[in-house]
């Protein structure tokens, strides 16, 4: 077993208290490696509380730069990081936090040719991502690799979350199929979001991660759990793996990545 | 005919109801942003035509949710 410092005691102390974390699961996330797909509004809780967690290794993709349009929801950005790359931002706030962390920064765009061989070395990904074909693309990977991961969705005052379990539980396109036509999904300009929800999902989505890393409670697998902001009702949709699914179903037709064309809608 | 949709209880008074009909009653605005799940089965969207709502059916409309990053 790990010898734990009596300063990481102290900072791990309230964690160390939880009878299903205790020290073995604080040596769980110290040694857990958990991949951030976007530095953005999901993207930013998730990377800061993982960090806070000691949640050993935490890569984080991103080709953005911080734009002042961000900082309304994305908080591990500030003012003084516009025109920052996000990955950077988001690393030097998570260091701030946890500096005994190794945080892995890739700037770049997740594509068919390299997301696999990205991924394949964490053991948690979290799929905080803006646009529908990087989400199947994440899913279709993680999928192919047998990692698991949480999907995150966030638009105007509602969110949605569920977790995959590669050969366990259902995944996105079992229950989404593919991606929307992109002239149907809404643009920016017209659907907006309120900053708070980003935090909302984004804290749900790393809750889940370290569940997943120590073991604690059950998984939000096989179940969609969205919320409206508006009215703060809450609701958790049954979901199950479909044979027919084109990527995890009896006869899958997807075996292969491609890259799908990108419909950004910049939320 | 009494079915639930999206966890709520929906009076229908018209049956039949097809998959694509109860999208317009439901006020469904952008179909194309939505999956059907019928009873926990996902209906394909080819099928929303011919695909029939039946008593104490139990219809989700699960929205695609992007967002995140950006």
């Amino acid at each position: 077993m790990r010898d734990f410092s009596l300063e990481q005691l102290e900072r791990y102390s309230r964690h160390i208290l939880l009878q299903d974390v205790g020290v073995e699961g604080q040596e769980k996330l110290l040694d857990a490696k958990v991949l951030v797909v976007g530095a953005g509004g999901l993207g930013c809780p998730v990377a800061l509380y993982l960090a806070a967690a000691g949640v050993g290794t935490i890569g984080i993709v991103d080709n953005d730069t911080v734009e002042i349009s961000n900082l309304q929801r994305q908080i591990a950005h500030f003012t003084k990081d516009i025109d920052v790359p996000k990955v950077e931002s988001a690393k030097e706030k998570m260091l701030a936090i946890n500096p005994e962390l190794e945080i892995r920064t890739y700037q770049l765009m997740l594509v068919a040719d390299n997301i696999r061989d990205i991924i394949r070395d964490y053991d948690f990904v979290i799929d905080g991502t803006d646009n529908f074909p990087t989400k199947f693309l994440v899913n279709d990977a993680c999928v192919m690799e047998k990692i698991p991961f949480s999907h995150g969705g966030i638009l105007r005052f509602d969110g949605q979350t569920m977790t995959v379990v590669p050969g366990e539980s259902s995944c996105y396109r079992c229950t989404f199929r593919s991606p929307p036509p992109p002239d149907a999904v809404p643009t920016c300009s017209q659907a907006g979001v309120l900053g708070a929800i980003a935090g909302m999902l984004g804290t749900i989505q790393a809750t889940e991660a370290l569940k997943f890393i120590t073991g604690a409670g059950s998984l939000l697998t096989d179940t969609l759990l969205s919320f409206d902001a508006k009215t703060m009702n809450f609701r958790k949709v049954q979901l199950k793996k479909q044979d027919n699914c084109p990527l995890c179903g009896q006869s899958p037709t997807i075996t292969e990545l491609v890259d799908a064309e990108q419909a950004v809608c910049s939320l | 005919m009494i079915i639930s949709v999206n966890g709520e209880e929906k009076f229908l008074n018209e049956p039949p109801v097809s998959i694509n009909e109860l999208l317009v009653v439901s006020e469904v605005e952008s179909p194309e942003m939505v999956s059907v799940l019928l009873n926990g089965k996902v209906i394909e969207r080819e099928k929303y035509e011919d695909t029939f709502i039946a008593e104490h059916d139990e219809v989700d409309f699960l929205y695609f949710m992007g967002g995140g990053s950006r």
